[in-house]
């Protein structure tokens, strides 16, 4: 009797011999850009110029320019910085925790994740810069030895903390991801030749380090890489419960909640992989990834949002739950307010998107199915936007005394740098399409022979 | 050509040696040591290299940057001679009167470096107006010079025309005519008498905007005095008003002080005060009972009380206050706003028969506010019509503006010879006068009033005229050949002390009494009478008042303390009335408020696409619309802004509702409390069973049983035990909701005005606002006895009743011993003091708003834009003249910093410095905020609660006294004392 062991569907379709991978990773960088991707480009440097002129007119004449006022004083800035923030999440998790845990599917799709993650915090990092009075003074949040007598920053305020975190999240994914890029740089500057392209040729000598592959470098590649996932694994967490504790240290009814932490690391996982699914759909058409990028992949990732968007979804409800049980009136009318206020629409779209739409995950057919993944990740992107801004709008625009209440309405100057942040984000990922290469080849030729189909089908 | 004198040296020079030419040439005459001080030997000799001259280029760009980045610096000219009563840095206080024709005030300017730059009560209160007098002092929309045809011209030829024009009128035997506002000046009077003299057939006619004249001729009528009593609401144990605004504008008055003295629960004692009106008045809303009633409903209820006391039956609506006056005859006050002397009679014939004459109100005594008469203005009108006026002089008046009948004035100046204006603004009237005297304003102006009998202020500049004007009595000398009203009126109070008068602003004389004849006419009597038809009624807000300030920003701003809208006027409505027409007020996206319009009617006049505000507390059938807006000739503020209700007068109104929405400019949007304990109410009755009634501090269920929120604290502790701790106490039970303390905290802190695009984005900077809270018709008890749900509990409570209870709450920043908007300012920029107070340090603040948003209170304040010095901010700190007004004690905010009440510091800095030079501790009586020391009603006390004489401290342990949101444990320097209704 003879038994064969159950083999595991391949990661990578297509029967790719280590040269085809190395020629389908090297080919957008090496070629020309098609049209689909200077239509996206240009688009995405006309919006990324129209936030530039709306934060340059900010700048010019003050936060007067959005929406604004006394009452709400924090909206569409704040919404797009913790919604940026928690795009970035899924990159790390991605890398780190799937790394940690020998996940292998991650490999064709950690290096675009983290560049993901790098562009997102990027946009985030924008905001609260320009959301301040006077960002000229920026510099001030820093704690830096002065001259103006004994100013120091308040460790108290739970903005400095972000401060703090954002750096330190933002270095160690750089680091991350560039220690990653390593062997792959060296890939693409041996390919290209002296003669024909000295400038790229050079560029990419520079960029890998002077990577040679030697058994030392591997080495110490692996374990810089698993000291890295180690570090930015409680990143993961940290990051966005110290986002959530801009909201959770106050005092605000619908801010002053401790169930934030776990709430939005849970959330930003969700908007995370709903991104990484909204990009990759897109890039593994335009730049012809269909054998990295399988919907195995997207299944897995499928499971991830079902699962973090039901956690989701539990915490709404437990909020909501708490803000009764509390027996305290005004945590009980700003949950109300919510669900039956003014913005009632805006939780209706975040209770929608959110905790509604990805349910329909539990169908196999759904979860296996590009365009529909495609459809849901949006969904996602939006209800995730509509999370923090039923939040933040929500909770401010009304608190204690009705005297004060008030509404919020962006003006063209907020919308105008949400979507130039849009346009940024995509003008720097479109930009690295052509020049990085997207999927992690090194690391993906390691699983080229774990699978025993090729084998067998050779047989 | 002559020949210059030459001077030589030496002999070389006069010989003209090349040697002294060439010397000449040669500057200096060693070789300077370039090389040796640049410590190159010899820099000279070679060549700048390419990198030198970059590196010289790169060191001169980034100097050129850096010293383009440093500050500008303002040069201070130090005086060559200093004044001898001036120094730099510290004020001078002077004690005038303030009149413009509208309000009086007896009071106390400060003065800085010879400016004014604020106003604080001297013998009276000051109202929000008076407080804003100041800004309206450098208003560069003032008239800059006399003028004639509307061409600036100057003081001589004026005088010489205008003269040569009177001495040919007076031989012609022609009428002169004298048109003012009510002339309160002893001295004034005795001058127009004299011009009287000098050019015979001079008549003075004056005039208020808000005609008293119907009360001055009942009271004419009935007790033979053309005066208005003086009220003493103190003493009365119940005060009946029917409709007038005694609180706000009716007379002019300072009446809160009495009315909230005559209103302290903890003295025990509380007069009962009701109110039947139309329209929701200042006055109304502090009312323990209000009835609402249609203005032709007035007169038919007073004949009905008159009857009731005379022993007839009462209407249902007044049977109680009828019953409650009955029994406190002789300690009531009966007033009424009519300005039919008819109903004035009747009036006065219900307080003769409750004999409250002579015990709460005085005819012996009178006050001369209000004198104007408006049988003598319609005569005048007639005459000038009719050809009679040769010459029409006014004096602070307007009325092509405040007139109902404008036209036929206007029509008449046409036909009168000379018309000379005299007046602080080239307004509507003065645009029809061939000559316009700039007048000065009374901070520019010497002066007098006898407000009361027997009753003198002294008015006396603080500032030389800022323009070329002068003030109306300089200018009648003038045409009567004589010169400086300085010397006359010193003269004229020989009688007295002069210097001692000027320094104390104000004394009183026995000049007897007068002798009013005993009740003596017929009692009119009216039926009581149901209209089914709109009634229009005008009423005036405590910001605009008659509109002669209306070109001030600051007024233009404050809020009406009811409606919480400003920058406009409109049409109140009742909510009943509205829906019956299928008119509506909403929010839109940003939450500012719109409304539907309608078409008006009323006496004739129409005006078009005029806005309706719902308004809780108008009568049902009934309108309203306040007067002072609509100025067309009143400045760039002032101009174009709502209608002018003057013109409507009242009386049956026709309404048409038209397409359209209107934008109003409102800073708050919803006027209920929401069921929540905010503002702190009881009754009188059960406060006097327990005073903590009504005052239950919050409780938290904890595992230990039910706690207070300090009692589960995290916080530590400031030692406030040692030094001071400045505590500041808020009697709601007191306020009245005047905003005297709004204009005074604008004013003392330079806070910058925004402009109506800026307030409908809810982004009016005010540091201390008066939230006002009507009552719901739902209620908690009632959702629960009803078993309505949360959601539809929470819905209703958002309208307000038809007839509604009415709080009046400041709210300034509460400065926090616990401060939510310290832990979280990552600059540290919000920090505490020892002293118990919350600072803003506004070079730090970089801005995140965080604060403002972790606020409880809502009372941080964002610079949005740059308010000052900005073109799109075209107000008082745009503008060269306007700017004067700023207190140099308080810094003028940059955009991009949040900025917030700070007890006003500079003035407790003050307090303590002066204290420190005397050598004695701080006198708490002393120790100020801008708010304490204007409010009426003494509702706001501040002081320092470790010093256990003050009243703080007792307040701080009165039984009433409650923290705002007690249970976030913030523990606010500001503390509140329960609101007490005199009611069942």
């Amino acid at each position: 009797m003879q038994k064969e062991s159950e083999i595991r569907d391949p990661l990578i379709l297509g029967n790719k011999s280590y040269h085809d991978i190395t020629r389908d990773i090297a080919r957008p960088v090496e070629g020309k850009a098609n049209k689909y991707w200077w239509i996206l480009f240009s688009l995405s440097l006309v919006l990324f110029l129209w936030g530039v002129l709306s934060m340059a007119y900010t700048i010019g004449t003050g936060i007067g320019a959005w929406g604004l006022n006394k009452t709400v004083n924090w909206a569409w800035d704040i919404t797009n910085f913790v919604w940026w923030i928690g795009i970035g999440h899924a990159g790390t998790l991605i890398s780190a925790v799937l790394l940690l845990f020998r996940q292998k599917w991650r490999m064709s799709i950690n290096r675009s994740a983290e560049a993901m993650t790098i562009f997102g915090v990027l946009q985030a990092s924008l905001f609260p810069i320009i959301h301040m009075g006077r960002p000229w003074l920026a510099y001030y949040v820093f704690p830096i030895p002065n001259q103006f007598g004994s100013l120091w920053v308040n460790f108290n305020s739970p903005l400095l903390w972000d401060v703090f975190a954002i750096s330190t999240y933002f270095s160690v994914s750089l680091v991350f991801w560039y220690i990653g890029l390593i062997p792959d740089f060296a890939m693409l500057r041996d390919r290209f030749s002296e003669k024909v392209s000295p400038m790229k040729k050079k560029l990419y000598a520079f960029l890998s380090f002077g990577w040679s592959g030697k058994a030392k470098h591997w080495q110490r590649f692996e374990e810089v890489s698993l000291v890295l996932a180690g570090l930015a694994t409680p990143l993961v967490f940290s990051v966005h419960s110290i986002v959530s504790m801009d909201f959770a240290t106050s005092v605000i009814p619908g801010w002053h909640t401790t169930i934030f932490p776990p709430y939005f690391v849970l959330g930003a996982l969700f908007s995370g992989f709903a991104m990484v699914e909204t990009l990759l759909i897109i890039m593994r058409k335009v730049v012809n990834l269909e054998s990295y990028i399988t919907i195995k992949h997207i299944e897995y990732m499928n499971i991830i949002i079902l699962l973090t968007g039901s956690l989701v979804g539990t915490a709404y409800i437990t909020e909501l739950f708490m803000s009764w049980y509390s027996g305290v009136e005004f945590e009980q009318y700003a949950f109300l307010n919510r669900a039956t206020g003014p913005y009632w629409w805006a939780y209706a779209i975040m209770m929608t998107c959110n905790v509604l739409t990805p349910q329909l995950y539990w169908f196999s057919s759904i979860r296996k199915s590009f365009v529909a993944t495609f459809i849901l990740s949006i969904f996602v992107n939006i209800g995730m936007w509509f999370e923090r801004f039923v939040i933040i709008v929500t909770s401010l625009h009304r608190d204690f005394l009705p005297s004060s209440w008030s509404m919020f309405s962006p003006s063209f100057i907020d919308i105008g740098i949400y979507l130039g942040t849009i346009g940024f984000f995509f003008t720097l990922f479109l930009l690295y399409a052509r020049t990085f290469p997207v999927i992690a080849q090194a690391e993906l030729k390691t699983i080229v022979k774990s699978s025993g189909s090729e084998y067998k089908n050779k047989k | 050509m002559t020949k210059a004198k030459k001077y030589w040296k030496g002999l070389a020079e006069l010989n003209n040696d090349p040697i002294v030419e060439k010397l000449r040439q040669n500057e200096f005459v060693e070789e300077i040591p370039v090389d040796e001080f640049l410590g190159d030997k010899d820099i000279s000799a070679t060549s700048t290299s390419r990198r030198d001259f970059l590196k010289f280029l790169g060191f001169t760009t980034a100097a050129a940057t850096l010293a383009a980045c440093e500050t500008p610096v303002n040069k201070a000219i130090p005086y060559v001679i200093k004044p001898e009563e001036v120094t730099p840095g510290v004020a001078n206080y002077y004690a005038t009167t303030m009149y413009d024709g509208h309000d009086f005030g007896s009071i106390l300017v400060k003065t800085r470096e010879g400016r004014p730059i604020k106003i604080e009560s001297n013998k009276t209160a000051t109202n929000a107006r008076i407080q804003a007098s100041v800004l309206s002092l450098y208003d560069s929309g003032r008239l800059q010079n006399p003028t004639k045809n509307g061409t600036d011209s100057d003081w001589e030829t004026m005088d010489a025309e205008i003269t040569a024009e009177l001495n040919k009128i007076s031989a012609n035997g022609g009428n002169i005519a004298i048109l003012t506002s009510t002339v309160l000046s002893p001295s004034t009077k005795s001058l127009i008498a004299d011009f009287s003299s000098k050019y015979g057939n001079v008549k003075h006619v004056q005039m208020d905007a808000v005609s008293y004249s119907g009360m001055l001729d009942a009271n004419k009528a009935s007790f033979g005095v053309r005066a208005l009593p003086t009220y003493s609401f103190d003493k009365a144990n119940v005060i009946v008003s029917f409709g007038a605004d005694f609180l706000g504008n009716w007379l002019n008055a300072d009446y809160a002080t009495a009315y909230a003295a005559g209103r302290n629960p903890n003295s025990g004692k509380m007069s009962k005060h009701y109110q039947i009106e139309t329209s929701l008045s200042l006055t109304g809303s502090n009312a323990d009972e209000r009835v609402q009633i249609k203005p032709s409903e007035q007169a038919g209820l007073l004949s009905n009380l008159y009857n009731a006391l005379n022993g007839g039956s009462a209407d249902s609506r007044i049977a109680k206050l009828a019953n409650d006056l009955a029994n406190n005859a002789g300690n009531s006050i009966v007033v009424c706003n009519s300005n039919n002397a008819e109903v004035q009679t009747l009036v006065n014939a219900i307080n003769n028969k409750l004999g409250n004459y002579e015990n709460t109100m005085s005819l012996s005594k009178p006050s001369y506010l209000k004198q104007g008469n408006d049988t003598d203005v319609a005569t005048l009108i007639k005459d000038m019509n009719a050809g009679k006026i040769s010459a029409l002089f006014t004096h602070n008046v307007n009325p092509s503006y405040s007139l109902q009948n404008v036209a036929e004035y206007n029509s008449g100046i046409k036909k009168v010879g000379l018309t000379v204006a005299t007046s602080l603004y080239n307004d509507e009237s003065a645009e029809n006068m061939t000559y316009v005297c700039a007048d000065n304003h009374y901070l520019e102006s010497w002066g007098d009033a006898m407000p009361a009998h027997g009753e003198y202020t002294l008015m006396q500049p603080t500032i030389s005229p800022l323009f070329n004007g002068r003030q109306f009595q300089e200018s009648m000398m003038a045409w009567m050949g004589k010169s400086d009203y300085h010397t006359y009126l010193q003269n004229y109070y020989s009688f007295t002390d002069w210097n001692q008068s000027v320094h104390d602003g104000y004394f009183t004389s026995n000049d007897g009494k007068v002798n009013p004849a005993s009740f003596a006419a017929t009692v009119p009597s009216f039926a009581l009478s149901k209209s089914e038809r709109i009634e229009f009624e005008m009423t005036e807000k405590i910001s605009m008042g008659d509109g002669s300030q209306s070109n001030n920003p600051w007024l233009q701003e404050l809020p009406d303390p009811l409606s919480r809208a400003s920058w406009d006027n409109y049409l109140t409505m009742s909510a009943a009335t509205a829906r019956e027409l299928g008119i509506t007020n909403w929010n839109i996206s940003n939450g500012a408020l719109n409304g539907n319009m309608v078409d008006i009617t009323v006496n004739g006049t129409t005006y078009n696409d005029v806005p309706v505000m719902i308004q809780p507390g108008q009568a049902v059938g009934t309108i309203a619309m306040a007067v002072g807006y609509g100025r067309t000739a009143a400045g760039k503020c002032g101009n174009d802004i709502g209608f002018n209700a003057f013109t409507l007068g009242n009386g049956d109104a026709t309404l048409k509702v038209v397409g359209g929405e209107y934008e109003f400019a409102a800073v708050q949007l919803h006027h209920t409390m929401m069921g929540r304990e905010i503002v702190k109410e009881t009754t009188l009755a059960d406060f006097i069973v327990d005073p903590s009634s009504g005052n239950k501090e919050t409780l938290y269920a904890t595992h230990d049983g039910k706690k207070k929120g300090s009692e589960v604290t995290l916080w530590d502790e400031f030692d406030h035990s040692t030094g001071h701790f400045w505590n500041m106490s808020i009697d709601l039970t007191s306020c009245i909701g005047c905003a005297a303390c709004v204009v005074s905290c604008h004013a003392e802190n330079n806070v910058p005005v925004v402009g109506k695009e800026e307030i409908r984005k809810s982004r009016d900077m005010h540091w201390l606002r008066i939230d006002r809270y009507f009552s719901s018709d739902m209620t908690r008890e009632l959702s629960e006895a009803e078993k309505v749900s949360a959601i539809d509990m929470y819905a209703k409570m958002e309208d307000p009743s038809g007839n509604p209870e009415t709080v009046y709450q400041p709210v300034m920043c509460q400065h926090c011993n616990h401060a939510p908007c310290e832990t979280v300012c990552p600059v540290a920029a919000t920090s505490h003091s020892a002293e118990g107070q919350n600072h803003m340090a506004y070079n730090r603040c970089v801005g995140t708003r965080y604060c403002a948003n972790n606020c409880p209170y809502k009372v941080r304040r964002f610079n949005w834009f740059q308010y000052s010095e900005n073109d799109k901010f075209d107000f008082n700190m745009n503008d060269d003249y306007g700017k004067m007004v700023l207190n140099p004690d308080v810094v003028v905010r940059s955009r991009g910093v949040i900025e917030k009440c700070s007890m006003c510091l500079q003035k407790i800095q003050e307090t303590k410095l002066d204290a420190k030079k005397t050598g004695r501790t701080v006198r708490d009586e002393d120790a100020q905020t801008a708010c304490s020391s204007v409010c009426p009603t003494n509702a706001i006390v501040f002081g320092d609660s470790n010093d256990s004489s003050h009243e703080i401290s007792d307040l701080k342990n009165d039984p009433r006294k409650y923290d705002l949101l007690d249970h976030l444990n913030v523990a606010p320097s500001v503390f509140y004392q329960t609101k007490i209704r005199n009611k069942a």
